[in-house]
Order: structure tokens, then C-alpha cells, then sequence
């Protein structure tokens, strides 16, 4: 049996403080000096703290939004002169995909490499739009579970990239074909190009670091794979300018190549085969509202591996009502299976993958695997204010960023996000990320249940 | 740390010992007297701010008649206003405005900014205060509280009941039973009833407060209904209320000994929980203290993780061979078995049924107390309010509806999501979180991080524990059940019911806002 498969990770501590969700704002003219000061009772040590923290502190004073929300201090000032507030720059993080608590949640995943846990219950809305929309399933007693992270039983998170043959033949008792190139990340998720505006400093070479310390692969484009070493060691992939590319163009022995869509793909991708017939090229498409029909003519061409790219939000592109990735790639899936390919061809699916349930989920839904960026950037602390995109001053100087700070932080969030995966395969009863592909028995999607139990009593769902 | 009202003394005697050799002390009235909040500044809908220029004329303390101003004999000021007792602006037209009626104009109004700040969509601000109010005076909350639904926009929080015009003639408040058989089966085990549809879930020592463990143990003698151990093990101070103490055997098996379950009226297996469905139990390291570690016979300090599943388990017949074993130590108990819902939570229930057990109790996704990954609660297993009609129908198709009683918790935050669940198919409930909030939970979620619960509820820190008292954690539930049981029994009669269990399976008393209700 090969060795387990563990990302370790270390604590690694902000360079900047994190946006903070409440604070605490107190009338301090009010203030009857009492020997009873409620601030020196705080569980969490946050006003003494906050004291300590105020004589080092240089620049902007977000001291006060570390506060935890126990009320205790609120509640029990003699003169009442405390409240709580929720952080006004906590409200501004993000957008409505990621969100100010994805954001917040996933520091604390990159800081420390653990699982967000929390109590008393889930307090988000009912369900949401796209992923918010499905539950997992999980086994009781009937059918065999998992032990999940703390347990002995192996779960593998091993997926293959790469065409598969569609069976195998023999003759005179040897392998009669001959199987394609194949390659395999420990890990269902790859990362993605890193977009222009967050291309600076040392940026790259953290991200693809960390994809080769924990064995996965990045997607750059071509001037960065040249210049960064890792991509040498065989964990970089890269993306070509045009599809039309030959393989003496930049890439040159890389094992994995990526070329965009168009007209004359197939024929570029015999061109960089022609040279390495080991080399495995993906095809990446903007997933715009027809893309299952293009997959499916791809694949049946004899595509390799297609790489769906949806829009930050996880939406398709050029559609004046989007749908999402839950609903395309089952729409994809279904009509590769229908078509009898699936098996042949990898899907990587990608654009707003933001959290560790979303991989699970767009696995269910028919991906092999997914890439990622937004959630990269997260990691190394960026906020999403949108400043760089303006060409202003980024608030956390990501461009002076140190690679093995990086590296740190990524490595982590994938170590949170690994366990994560292990502890909804493990309720699941799943064995191996493999088999979760394209398995909506081991789900829920939100509108069966509603016209399964609510349609049979109350008739049609208004719109 | 806080202080305490006035008017509740500290329970004697404080030694397991002590108590075991004065029955009386284990009675529990079920009366209801003000359990006002332990923190000074109770936090409310509305701030009411006087100015300096008060000359404590006293014309507050007359108008007012929600108890905002107080002005205790022989004193001349009038205290702080109580003004998480003030309803807000819907005030100006009853006639007992404060702000209208001060001749100095030294009163002002104005919604409390850290109100809103407080709980999420499933418990809303109003939702905890209305909790509050109802666990400090025993009556349903006012008006300007939205004390049924929460704002998560779907399942019970867009459920409505459909009342007729008028109830029928005859049918009085006082004659509508809110009694719950739990033994259907009608074999040889005692025919246990309880008095309200919904008893309390189990919390484990070493997550919670004793003294809040008490408390819930203590309202279940009070009305004559249960709490369960979790999975913690028995503590020896629950043996005075030990016909009301349900013994949970979850994975961990932590304290399961032939004597704790010989103690007890039900034995419930744990099979799966809502807050983490697919998972085990989690303590972690900082909560297991010297006398958790001894209960649990683990090592202090040790983050424990129970396992998931039961590894002796792996099919029905399993399953049978467990509560067969339960069936052949304790020939009194009830059997129920805590599972949780996945999507064939129904083929569940009916292996429950055939294994022998008298309860299936289906946890729903979006509930619990304990410590769970952010990422369990969320997305695994399919919330309560989904399950219980599958179960209902598929225990009815099966011919074995009327044999079993089908417990639903999981979200289960208000009276009214008591009769939702029971109009769609339940029997009864189980709640947890709502025991909590009335002991002064506000829902942060930093139950399992270092020394626990700051409010002194999910900890076993010996300072924290201090922050609650035994009688006065009786007395706020003791009141939040009766007015649980008057709302109900006040819904019951304007659907025109005379019982609760009449309410099982209604569902053509509901609508969905959602929905056209047009089948």
C-alpha cells in the first residue's frame, strides 16, 4: 500500500492584520473609572491585547475588530457605555461569491492549515444559488462509512489526468494497444493562471512552489514558465498563447500543455504529440452556453483532457442568463456518458471554486478535477478590494511578497482543503475521489427535494 | 464576571454526595416566576437613552407598562431603564409612550445598533430576543417581536398555518392536550407518556456546564419529560432525576456501563448527529478537563474524536444485534435511535422500526450544539424539515406508521416549528439550541475554541462555570417551556384541534409562500 497522503503544515502568521468581522466601540466620556472594568475580564484577553498591540502598532488602527462577539463586556459595563459593531471594511470584503466570511475563513485555513470548526449549528440561509443549492449525502448503518481523517481506513484523492482507452486488448497474452500517457496529482485540484493584475513579485514562483511541494501542477503562461524553476521539475503547465502552436514553441519537453480553443485545435494538438508522444494536451474552453456539444465533438476527436473555464462566480460566459457549473458540467458529463466517452477524457473544471465543498461538488457534478486562483490570492492574503485592477497601490503590498511566506500559506489551505475532502468522503462512504465523479447518488440537489416533498403538497414552485 | 439576580440563591447542597441524600432538593415546581437575565445590560430591540436633564419626576415609571422604569419604594431616582423591555415605536399608540409623555423631553428612542449585530439567518436578532423574553417571564413575547420564523428563506421560515375561520364551537384552551405517547409499539415495555410534544437533546459532559445540564434535567422532571446524557458519559449529580434522563451510546461509548443503562427510562443510540452528519463527536484538547477526562476515562488535555461509524454496525441486522443487547440489560427501556438524514433516511427509519426501536429521532442537517466543521454543517445531509415527511409517508406505506413515534430535531428554534414538524409528519420534537439561547446563548459559535463558551454555557473552565447558577437555569427554562406549551396550545385552538397528536401529518393545514399551494 503506498504511504498516505498528508500535507503538513505550519503555522504561518499574517504579514498584515486581517479584517476583522465586530468590534467593540465604547463612549468613553462616560466612563465612571469603576474598579470593576469589564475590559479586564475579557475571556479572550482582547483588550489587554489590544493595549499591548497599540504601543507597536504603526499606520492604519484596526485594532478593535478582533473581538470574538461573547457580549460579555456589552453586557456587563456598570454604566453601559459599550457596544458592538460590525467592522464597516468587513461588510466592503469581497462580493457576493466570496464572500466576507469565505474570506475570513479562508486566512484562518492558510494561517493554519486546520478545518474551520465552530458551534451551535449552521446559521447561513436555507440554500443559495449554484453549489448552495445541493447537500451531500452521507451513510448510516445500512451502507458501509469511512473514518475520515481521523481514522486508519485510506481515503485516496488521486486523480489521473490524461485520455484512458476505453478498454484494453490483448493477444497471445501481451497487451495488444498502447495505453496513453497518463498523469496523476494526489490531489483533485490544480491551480490556475494566475490572472495579470496579481502576476507581480514573487507571486508565480510561490504558487508554483507549492503546487510542487504537494505534488500538483500549475497552469502558467508561456513567459512564466520559462522563468520559473519549479515548472522545470514537471509540476508547471503551459498555457499557449494561440492554439496553432507548435511544439518548438515555449513548453518545450513539458509533459502536460494547455492550448485555447479554436478552429484548428486537434490538428495543433497532433502537432505537439507529433514530437513527444508522451506529452498530454488540454484544451481549455470558455464554458459559454453551447460548450457541452463542443466537449462532446472534442472528445469524440480524440481530445485528451478538457479544461472548462468559467467566470469568477463559477457562471457560464457570453450568456445573458448564466447558468452555473453545477448545472453545465452535469449537462457535459450527461452528454458524454450518453455519447459512451466519458471515461476517455479528463474535465477540469474551474472559475469560482472558492472553498473545499465546492471541489467535492463540482466532482459530483462531473468534473475530474478543478483549478483554482481567487482562492490562491486569498491565501496570501489579498482582499479583493480591486485596487490593483485600477492600477493603484495594493493594501498588502503583495507585490514585496517572500516565496517561502507564500508557499507557507498556500501549502496550508490545501492541507485545510484536503481534510475537508477526506471528511465528506469519509460521510459519504467514498474510498477514492475517483468514484465521486459524476455521482449524484451521493447528493442532493435542492429542487428534487423541494418537488419531492413540498411540490407533492403545495403544487408548483412560484418562479 | 456577572452577577446574579437577586432572588435566586445558590442551590444547596453543591456535593454529588450531599445531594443523593436529599431527595427534596431534586423536586422541581413547575411555576413560573420572573428569571430576569444574568448580565446587567440585557441587550434589546431598542436603546432608550436619558438625559441629564431627568428630574426624576417619576411620569416614566406611571406611563410605561412594560416594566422599562422602575423606582423601587423609598427611593427618589428612577433606575436605568430596562430597556430591553421596550417594544419600540409601535409603543406611540398605545397610550403608555414614554417619550411623549416626559414633561422634560429627556427620554429618546432609537433602535439598539448591537441588536442587530447578534445571531444569523436561522436565528435571527428577534428570534434570540423573543427566546429571552419568553425564558424570563414564562409568556410569549410581544408583538414587536418576530418570534416564530427565522430569515433563512426556506423550510420552516416559509411554512405558514392555514386556520380555519373560527374554531369549533366547544373546544376550550384548557381541554387541548399537548401529550406525547412514546411507546407505540405496545409490547411488553412501560407505556412512557410525556406532557409537551418535545423534550431536551443531548449534550455531553464536557461540552456544557453542568449546572446548564441540571437545569435541563431538572425541567425534564418538571414536565415530566427528558434529557439526554449525550455522549460524555452519566454524571453521578443526574441520579435525582433519573427517571427523566435519557442514556445516549454513541461511537465514543464513553460512560456506557450496564448500570447507567440499567438507570434508564430510554436508551438512545447515536448513530449520527445534524451538526455533523458523517462525523464522530469532536472534544477538543483545552475542554477536557481533569474531571471530563475521568468521566470519559481518557487522558486530560486530549482532543477527543469519537469515531464515526459504529464499526460493529454495517447493516440492519447489526443494528438489531445492538439494541437487542440494549433490550437484554435494561428490559425496561425504551430503544430510540438518533440518526441523522441522508438520502435514505427513510429505508433508515424502517430498519429502526424492525430492529425494535420504539423512537426513530431524525437530526436534521442545519441543528445541533456541538463543535462541528464548518464544512459538515453546511453541505452534508439534507436539512429536517425534507426528512420528516419521507419518513412519515414511507412509514405509513410500510403499514408501520402507528407502531413508532418519530422524534424531529435539527432547527427546531420555536413552538411553531414544533407543530410545522409535527404537521408534516412527526410526533414530537427534540430541541437543543433554543435550551441554550434561553440560558443566554447569542450564538457566537466559539463553543469549542480554548476555555469555551464565554457565557459560561458550552464549557467546563471552573471560572466560567460559575456564570450560571442551577435554580436560576431551572427557573429560565422552566418558564421558556411554559410558554412554548401555551403557544402551542394556542395554535392548536385556532386550527381547531384538541390535541397535539392530531396535528401529526396535517400537512393541508400548511402552506409554503413559495409554492402556489394549488396541488
Amino acid at each position: 500500500m503506498p504511504p498516505k497522503y498528508v500535507i503538513h503544515h505550519t503555522t504561518a502568521k499574517p504579514r498584515f492584520r486581517p479584517v476583522g468581522k465586530l468590534g467593540i466601540v465604547d463612549w468613553r466620556e462616560d466612563c465612571s473609572s469603576c474598579h470593576n472594568c469589564v475590559k479586564r475580564g475579557c475571556v479572550y484577553r482582547l483588550y489587554r491585547d489590544e493595549a499591548d498591540t497599540l504601543r507597536d502598532e504603526v499606520g492604519y488602527l484596526d485594532y478593535i475588530y478582533q473581538c470574538k462577539g461573547c457580549l460579555n463586556c456589552v453586557q456587563n459595563c456598570t454604566k453601559n457605555i459599550l457596544t458592538r459593531v460590525v467592522n464597516p471594511e468587513y461588510r466592503r470584503l469581497g462580493d457576493s461569491h466570496y464572500t466576507p466570511d469565505l474570506i475570513l475563513s479562508t486566512w484562518y485555513q492558510a494561517e493554519t492549515g486546520k478545518i474551520p470548526v465552530s458551534g451551535s449549528g449552521y446559521g447561513g440561509p436555507f440554500s443559495g444559488p449554484g453549489f448552495d443549492s445541493m447537500w451531500t449525502d452521507m451513510s448510516e448503518i445500512v451502507r458501509p462509512t469511512r473514518d475520515g481523517i481521523h481514522g486508519r481506513e485510506y481515503i485516496s484523492t488521486s486523480v489521473d489526468i490524461g485520455r484512458k482507452l476505453p478498454h484494453l486488448a490483448f493477444a497471445e497474452g501481451r497487451l495488444k494497444v498502447d495505453p496513453p500517457p497518463l498523469m496523476e496529482t494526489p490531489l483533485p485540484v490544480i491551480f490556475d493562471q494566475i490572472p495579470r493584475h496579481w502576476n507581480r513579485g514573487e507571486v508565480v514562483t510561490a504558487v508554483t512552489t507549492a503546487a510542487a511541494e504537494i505534488g500538483t501542477l500549475t497552469v502558467l503562461c508561456e513567459a512564466d514558465f520559462r522563468e520559473t524553476e519549479a515548472s522545470i521539475r514537471g509540476h508547471g503547465i503551459p498555457l499557449l498563447a494561440t492554439p496553432g502552436a507548435s511544439a518548438t514553441q515555449p513548453g518545450g519537453s513539458a509533459p502536460l500543455v494547455m492550448v485555447p480553443d479554436g478552429p484548428d485545435v486537434m490538428a495543433a494538438q497532433a502537432v505537439l504529440k507529433a514530437d513527444h508522444p508522451a506529452r498530454i494536451v488540454a484544451i481549455r474552453i470558455p464554458a459559454a452556453p453551447s460548450v457541452a456539444g463542443r466537449v462532446a465533438d472534442l472528445v469524440r476527436e480524440g481530445a485528451d483532457v478538457i479544461h472548462l473555464a468559467f467566470d469568477s462566480h463559477g457562471r457560464e460566459r457570453d450568456s445573458a442568463q448564466p447558468r452555473h457549473m453545477r448545472d453545465v458540467l452535469r449537462d457535459t458529463h450527461t452528454t458524454l456518458v450518453r455519447q459512451g466517452n466519458r471515461d476517455e477524457v479528463t474535465l477540469i473544471a474551474s472559475g469560482g471554486i472558492a472553498a473545499a465543498e465546492h471541489v467535492a461538488k463540482a466532482i459530483i457534478c462531473g468534473a475530474d478535477l478543478v483549478a483554482i486562483d481567487v482562492p490562491l490570492m486569498l491565501a496570501l492574503e489579498c482582499r479583493l478590494c480591486g485596487e490593483c485592477e485600477r492600477g493603484q497601490l495594493c493594501p498588502i503590498a503583495l507585490e514585496e511578497i517572500d516565496a517561502e511566506f507564500g508557499v507557507r500559506r498556500i501549502v496550508n489551505l490545501m492541507s485545510a482543503w484536503h481534510s475537508q475532502l477526506l471528511e465528506m468522503l469519509g460521510a459519504m462512504g467514498i474510498r477514492e475521489v475517483r468514484r465521486l465523479r459524476g455521482e449524484t447518488g451521493r447528493c442532493m440537489f435542492f429542487e428534487d427535494l423541494e418537488r419531492d416533498t413540498f411540490g407533492r403538497l403545495f403544487g408548483k414552485r412560484k418562479s | 464576571m456577572s452577577t446574579m439576580p437577586s432572588g435566586f440563591q445558590r442551590a444547596e447542597p453543591q456535593t454529588p454526595g450531599a445531594f443523593l441524600s436529599r431527595p427534596e432538593y431534586a423536586e422541581v415546581s413547575r411555576e413560573v416566576r420572573p428569571a430576569p437575565p444574568r448580565y446587567r445590560n440585557e441587550i434589546g430591540k431598542y436603546s432608550v437613552h436619558r438625559a441629564s436633564h431627568c428630574a426624576s419626576c417619576g411620569r416614566c415609571v406611571e406611563t410605561c407598562r412594560f416594566g422599562v422604569y422602575v423606582r423601587p419604594d423609598g427611593y427618589l431616582h428612577v433606575m436605568r431603564p430596562f430597556d430591553y423591555r421596550c417594544i419600540g415605536f409601535g409603543c406611540k399608540d398605545t397610550g403608555s409612550y414614554c417619550i411623549d409623555a416626559c414633561p422634560n423631553g429627556a427620554l429618546k428612542l432609537s433602535v439598539n445598533p448591537a441588536a442587530e449585530t447578534m445571531g444569523d439567518h436561522r436565528w435571527t436578532p428577534d428570534l434570540l430576543m423573543s427566546t429571552w423574553a419568553m425564558a424570563e417571564t414564562g409568556r410569549p413575547p410581544g408583538k414587536h417581536l418576530e418570534c416564530e420564523v427565522g430569515g433563512s428563506g426556506g423550510g420552516f421560515d416559509r411554512l405558514r398555518f392555514r386556520f380555519p375561520d373560527s374554531p369549533p364551537p366547544g373546544l376550550r384552551r384548557e381541554d387541548i392536550s399537548t401529550r406525547l405517547p412514546l411507546n407505540r409499539r405496545g409490547d411488553s415495555r412501560p407505556g412512557i407518556t410525556i406532557d409537551v410534544p418535545w423534550y431536551g437533546g443531548g449534550m455531553s459532559f464536557g461540552s456544557t456546564n453542568i449546572r446548564a445540564l441540571l437545569g435541563k434535567a431538572r425541567v425534564a422532571k418538571a414536565f415530566n419529560g427528558f434529557t439526554c446524557t449525550g455522549e460524555g458519559g452519566y454524571p453521578e449529580r443526574f441520579i435525582p432525576y433519573k427517571d427523566h434522563v435519557i442514556t445516549q451510546v454513541a461511537t465514543g461509548l464513553f460512560g456506557v456501563r450496564e448500570e447507567t443503562i440499567q438507570r434508564a427510562p430510554i436508551v438512545e443510540f447515536k448513530y449520527a448527529q445534524g451538526a455533523k452528519p458523517g462525523l464522530g463527536g469532536h472534544l477538543l484538547g483545552d475542554k477536557n478537563t481533569p474531571s471530563v477526562a475521568a468521566m470519559r476515562e481518557t487522558v486530560q488535555g486530549v482532543s477527543l474524536f469519537s469515531p464515526f461509524p459504529f464499526h460493529s454496525v454495517y447493516s440492519v441486522e447489526d443494528h438489531k444485534k445492538h439494541l437487542d443487547w440494549i433490550a437484554h440489560v435494561n428490559p425496561r427501556a425504551l430503544l430510540s435511535a438518533k440518526v441523522s438524514t441522508p438520502v435514505d433516511v427513510d429505508m433508515v427509519a424502517v430498519g429502526i422500526y424492525y430492529a425494535g426501536g420504539h423512537i426513530v429521532h431524525l437530526d436534521g442537517s442545519y441543528g445541533g450544539t456541538g463543535a462541528a466543521p464548518n464544512v459538515a454543517k453546511k453541505n452534508i445531509a439534507m436539512p429536517i424539515e425534507y426528512a420528516i415527511g419521507r419518513v412519515h409517508q414511507f412509514l405509513a406505506d410500510e403499514g408501520i406508521r402507528d407502531q413508532v413515534t418519530v422524534i424531529a430535531s435539527g432547527g427546531v428554534r420555536t413552538p411553531s416549528d414544533v407543530a410545522k414538524a409535527i404537521a408534516l409528519g412527526a410526533d414530537g420534537c427534540v430541541i437543543g439550541t433554543a435550551e441554550l439561547v434561553a440560558l443566554g446563548c447569542i450564538r457566537c459559535t466559539a463553543c469549542e475554541s480554548g476555555r469555551g463558551c464565554a457565557r459560561g454555557i458550552a464549557t467546563t473552565d471552573d471560572e466560567l462555570l460559575e456564570m450560571v447558577r442551577i435554580d436560576w437555569a431551572t427557573q429560565r427554562l422552566v418558564n421558556l417551556y411554559t410558554a412554548w406549551q401555551r403557544m402551542l396550545v394556542d395554535l392548536l385552538y385556532r386550527l381547531g384541534l384538541d390535541s397535539v397528536s392530531a396535528l401529526r401529518g396535517r400537512t393541508d393545514l400548511l402552506t409554503h409562500l413559495d409554492y402556489e399551494n394549488e396541488p
